[in-house]
């Protein structure tokens, strides 16, 4: 028989996790990798900590330099793939190329979405805040003097807010909705947010959003103007699915999968940003742009591809971010009373712990400044752990072991896991 | 609250160079001596509380810990001593009598540190225990002295029941209650390693522990606690506890507050109730009565098992002893008065028995000149410090020695000598969950193990030395010792020649 | 592979590995310097409920690690012993593992990455420093 030959559209995590899942299940096949990206892979959320000194480009690949050659890998990179042939399995590069596949994984990602801002073509110096090679251009572009003006108020923008403060000499955040992180924070943890990234130097217009950019000046529905020496587009992203619904795969706002990853395409595979979840807090389907489930995601295809079986259906929203110091946890959905919600909350000096629980389970919660041992909270919500199972009055104030019981623990603590 | 007439007897020094607040003396010890001040950031001790029992130093991590004799004393007095003045300090303010634990510590003569072992030199040859066999194996109960015959005229081997132990030596007794369900544990686990015996004391047997009955020596004292049955079926040889060492005469009083649970189950009273061991067995008032106990036990246990009968060394010893053998018990236990205890008057146990070395000595001549002695063995304890102590016994008369006060050690205690509190920070004489946890048994009963070993080789040296090779050879052969610095009516009573002669 | 594995029947929540985790991993050889007026930061923490229940935790390490599948910058990896290591060079501390670990035994270093147990691999006891220094056995480095 001849050697199995597998695909992976796409050369981030959910890529990696693939790779090193069908290794986990075969030794033998080969893997060809197509890469838009000139960069072994890398994690994009690094890009902002790049900037801000945390890291080097030396240190920014996920995995080792070897990686490839280790996991007997064929990278394209700056390829891109034009389509896919799901009857002749076979996926047609840009070039014309043509690569056959026995199991192909789309791990494609997403791209920036950039609104029809009017005049956004007459602004000299604009950047996304995507790739490693937005940040390099961004980072030639950064001088003492820069004042940078970032559209978007969502976690892209703000890590790049964070990423260059100290870099350039002023920074204004503009976002349509009327709060900062407004995907995983609530209003009041917002503002303490927002009270704390001013602090350091960042100026806010919320609810507000450019009317229209005349060169290097916003001009602010509000009526304000912004004059600006460097503009960065961080309104958001887009799940990459055309490939997959040009094959004619399902796809709603991402890519349609089984606990697989199997798509409604025979033998193609999707995982990471491109793709939808179920998320179990929530029980809906969902995009879950998240680095945790891309890897888990690209894992579970890789696994599958290769005749092994693994399922991924512990899908939730999570993120763990930081600005200058103070953490923000944030995990699952957060259900109001009205919608059968019950919410626990304590504050403490700066700090804000809110647990949303419904039904007898938690599903969300939101920490902030108070992150310590909060993998607790998030397993108590991938576990779907009856919370009549534990102590949750203890387990409320105090992320442990204790009030699991002490057969878990013997379990967990006196045995493999 | 008034005067308070007792200085601290002891000192807590920290050397704050050293300490690291880490709060592990504070946490470990259940006397509250230790204590951290947050204002301050400084740990404070309060050494009123403090009983020396070494437990902050042992775990103290940068050993930024010692407990010093405190030197703030009384004016010196030859005949007031500072504890002949603090006892009546105490007493005018209590009104009580004053409890003690553990051996007498009063400075008594020890007879096994003036008498001295002999060795092999041109005339006969030494062993050497690395190359020859040794045998430490003894067998205890009645011998017999006569050979006898069948009708058959063949030699009729049958003995009476016999308790086998690898080596000469056997944990004492130490009640379930006194000591805590771990210490048992890790003595009960030591014996069947070893190929030894403990022995429950009067507390009864705890579930747990029928699975170590091969090497378990059953008590029945003048409570009959627990006694029962399965209890005595369960036991390799079964005791009769008349008394003890540290406290002859006296019976025992565990507090109503201390049965509760698995201890007022084992002992098969009601939870809360006072556990009181009259001072006699109320059924036995004369050797005829005590016979009548020991074949009670015997038939109850088929005269399968050995029946021992414990006292405590006191003035007529050798005469009670002849008497016990007469009685038709298979073994005598002697406990000296530097024998230990979980709780005692302190007057009693510092001022009554005798030493265990001249009373075994007196009961082992008595027995022989009653042409007796093979109708019983011999344990004797009270207290047996050493391998080197365990020789001397057995050249003195004994078929074998009891211990507890080592075994103790072994286990960890600091001999603080205050048991009777039951907070016992080593987790030994104590009840209290969070300090009985302490006492981990795997560790406990691997220490017991490794004692025992280590004395096992020591005895065997020894013997090798006098050029004897099995332990049997040695029991009573007095020639082997020799006294030093002891009056001619010592050398008298213990049977053995000055050094030099 | 060997792990740490905690009993908590035995432990006394005497709080020793904490300090003896903090000086195995201060790279000094005397304790006392090591951890004299520092606010300590153990990778193995003892929780407890008064004096009942006591018990220390450090990190399982594992056998698929949900730490290493969410970490952003690849920080952290098995060796081949299959200890769970952290690369502190490349992380960058956005604390998804704390997020993630569902024991807790993830935490914050002094200098802003994460810090968890490594069994002493990298540090001069050689051996996990809890379980020598625990004075009741309940800790224990061994196969399982």
């Amino acid at each position: 028989m001849d050697m199995k030959q597998y695909c992976i559209i796409g050369n981030g995590v959910a890529a990696a996790g693939c790779i090193e899942g069908i290794r986990s299940v075969e030794s033998d096949a080969h893997i060809t990798v197509i890469s838009r990206e000139a960069h072994p892979v890398y994690c994009r959320p690094l890009i902002s900590y790049y900037l801000e000194g945390k890291t080097r480009l030396e240190n920014i690949g996920y995995r080792g330099h070897d990686f490839y050659e280790k996991n007997n890998c064929t990278v394209l990179y700056g390829q891109e793939a034009a389509r896919i042939d799901a009857a002749s399995q076979k996926v047609r590069l840009k070039t014309g190329e043509e690569i056959a596949y026995d199991a192909l994984c789309v791990a494609s990602g997403s791209i920036p979405f950039v609104p029809p801002f009017q005049g956004l073509d007459s602004v000299p110096r604009k950047y996304s805040f995507m790739t490693l090679d937005d940040t390099l251009a961004l980072e030639e572009a950064l001088n003492k003097d820069a004042r940078v003006l970032i559209v978007g108020a969502g976690l892209i923008g703000l890590k790049c807010a964070e990423g260059i403060l100290h870099r350039v000499k002023d920074i204004t955040v503009c976002d349509l909705a009327p709060r900062i992180l407004s995907s995983i924070l609530d209003d009041e943890c917002a503002s303490i947010m927002q009270r704390h990234l001013e602090s350091r130097g960042i100026r806010f217009l919320l609810g507000d959003s450019v009317a229209q950019f005349e060169g290097s000046k916003a001009q602010m529905q509000s009526g304000e103007t912004v004059d600006f020496d460097i503009l960065v587009l961080a309104v958001g992203v887009r799940a990459e699915t055309g490939l997959v619904k040009e094959a004619g795969g399902n796809v709603g706002r991402g890519i349609l999968t089984d606990t697989k990853m199997h798509t409604s395409l025979d033998q193609v595979y999707a995982a990471g940003d491109c793709t939808e979840s179920h998320d179990i807090s929530c029980g809906q389907s969902r995009i879950l742009a998240i680095l945790p489930n891309a890897y888990m995601q690209g894992h579970c295809a890789g696994v599958n591809m290769a005749g092994g079986s693994e399922v991924f259906d512990q899908a939730i929203p999570m993120n763990s971010i930081g600005f200058f110091g103070l953490h923000i946890m944030t995990a699952g959905s957060y259900f109001t009373p009205e919608e059968g919600g019950e919410l626990y909350e304590e504050r403490g000096e700066g700090t804000i712990k809110r647990l949303f629980s419904k039904d007898g389970y938690l599903t969300g919660f939101i920490l902030v400044g108070c992150t310590e041992r909060a993998g607790i909270y998030t397993s108590l919500i991938r576990n779907k752990t009856p919370l009549s199972e534990i102590d949750y009055e203890m387990i409320k104030q105090n992320p442990s072991l204790l009030p699991f019981g002490k057969k878990y623990r013997v379990e967990k603590l006196g045995g493999v896991v | 609250m008034g005067i308070n007439y007792i200085y601290p007897e002891f000192e807590v020094v920290r050397n704050d160079a050293r300490c690291i607040r880490c709060r592990v003396c504070e946490r470990q010890c259940s006397n509250q001596v230790h204590q951290y001040d947050k204002d301050l950031d400084l740990m404070i001790s309060d050494e009123s509380k403090c009983v020396n029992c070494k437990r902050c130093v042992s775990l103290c991590p940068t050993r930024a810990l010692k407990v010093v004799k405190s030197d703030c004393l009384l004016r010196e007095n030859a005949n007031w001593s500072n504890d002949n003045i603090n006892e009546v300090y105490k007493q005018a303010g209590s009104g009580g009598v004053l409890l003690s634990s553990m051996g007498n510590p009063k400075p008594f003569p020890v007879y096994w540190d003036k008498i001295l072992i002999n060795a092999s030199q041109v005339t006969n040859p030494s062993i050497d225990p690395l190359r020859e066999p040794m045998e430490t194996k003894v067998f205890l109960g009645k011998k017999g002295s006569d050979i006898k015959h069948d009708e058959n005229g063949k030699l009729i081997t049958k003995l009476p029941p016999q308790l086998e132990l690898s080596m000469p030596v056997m944990f004492s007794a130490m009640s379930y209650g006194s000591i805590s369900y771990n210490a048992h544990e890790s003595l009960a686990r030591a014996a069947t390693a070893l190929g030894i015996c403990y022995n429950t004391g009067e507390g009864g047997l705890h579930e747990d522990f029928y699975c170590y009955g091969p090497n378990t020596v059953v008590q029945v004292a003048s409570g009959r606690f627990g006694v029962f049955k399965d209890y005595l079926e369960a036991g390799a040889a079964v005791e009769i506890k008349i008394g003890q060492g540290a406290k002859p005469g006296i019976g025992g009083h565990l507090p109503g507050t201390k049965i509760v649970g698995d201890i007022s189950r084992t002992r098969m009273i009601p939870e809360g109730s006072d556990a009181i061991s009259p001072a006699p067995h109320h059924d036995i008032y004369s050797i005829e009565d005590l016979r009548q106990l020991v074949f009670s036990l015997k038939e109850a246990t088929e005269y399968k098992k050995p029946v021992i009968v414990k006292v405590a060394a006191v003035h007529n010893i050798a005469a009670i002893a002849s008497g016990i053998a007469r009685s038709g018990a298979d073994i005598i236990a002697i406990d000296g008065y530097r024998g230990g205890t979980g709780a005692a008057p302190t007057r009693i146990r510092d001022n009554v028995g005798i030493p265990i070395e001249l009373a075994l000595a007196s009961v082992d001549k008595r027995l022989r000149d009653e042409g007796i002695r093979n109708d019983v063995s011999l344990v004797v304890g009270g207290s047996i410090r050493s391998s080197s102590d365990v020789v001397k016994a057995i050249a003195l008369g004994a078929d074998a020695c009891y211990i507890a006060t080592a075994a103790l050690l072994a286990l960890g205690c600091h001999l603080c000598r205050t048991c009777h509190t039951g907070l016992c920070n080593w987790g030994i004489a104590t009840q209290k969950p969070e300090l009985v946890k302490r006492l981990n048994p795997d560790i406990g009963s691997e220490r017991l193990i490794n004692l025992m070993n280590a004395w096992r080789h020591e005895i065997k040296e020894l013997m090798g030395g006098m050029g004897i090779n099995s332990i049997e050879a040695l029991r009573g052969n007095r020639l082997m010792l020799r006294g030093v610095g002891l009056n001619e009516k010592e050398l008298e009573i213990l049977g053995i020649s000055h050094a030099g002669e | 592979m060997k792990r740490v594995f905690v009993n908590e029947k035995w432990c006394l929540g005497c709080h020793l590995c904490e300090y003896n985790c903090a000086f195995a991993n201060s790279g000094e050889t005397n304790m006392a310097k090591a951890l004299k007026n520092v606010k300590i930061r153990p990778r193995i923490r003892v929780e407890e409920d008064g004096d009942a229940i006591t018990f220390a935790v450090s990190c399982r390490h594992c056998s698929d690690p949900i730490c290493i599948r969410s970490c952003i910058s690849g920080a952290l990896s098995r060796d081949e012993t299959g200890t769970v290591c952290i690369d502190h060079d490349k992380c960058v501390g956005c604390r998804t593992c704390i997020l993630v670990c569902p024991y807790g035994a993830i935490s914050e270093d002094e200098n802003g990455v994460i810090q968890k147990c490594e069994l002493c691999v990298k540090n001069a006891a050689g051996s996990p420093a809890c379980v020598a220094g625990c004075p009741n056995r309940a800790i224990i480095f061994e196969e399982r």
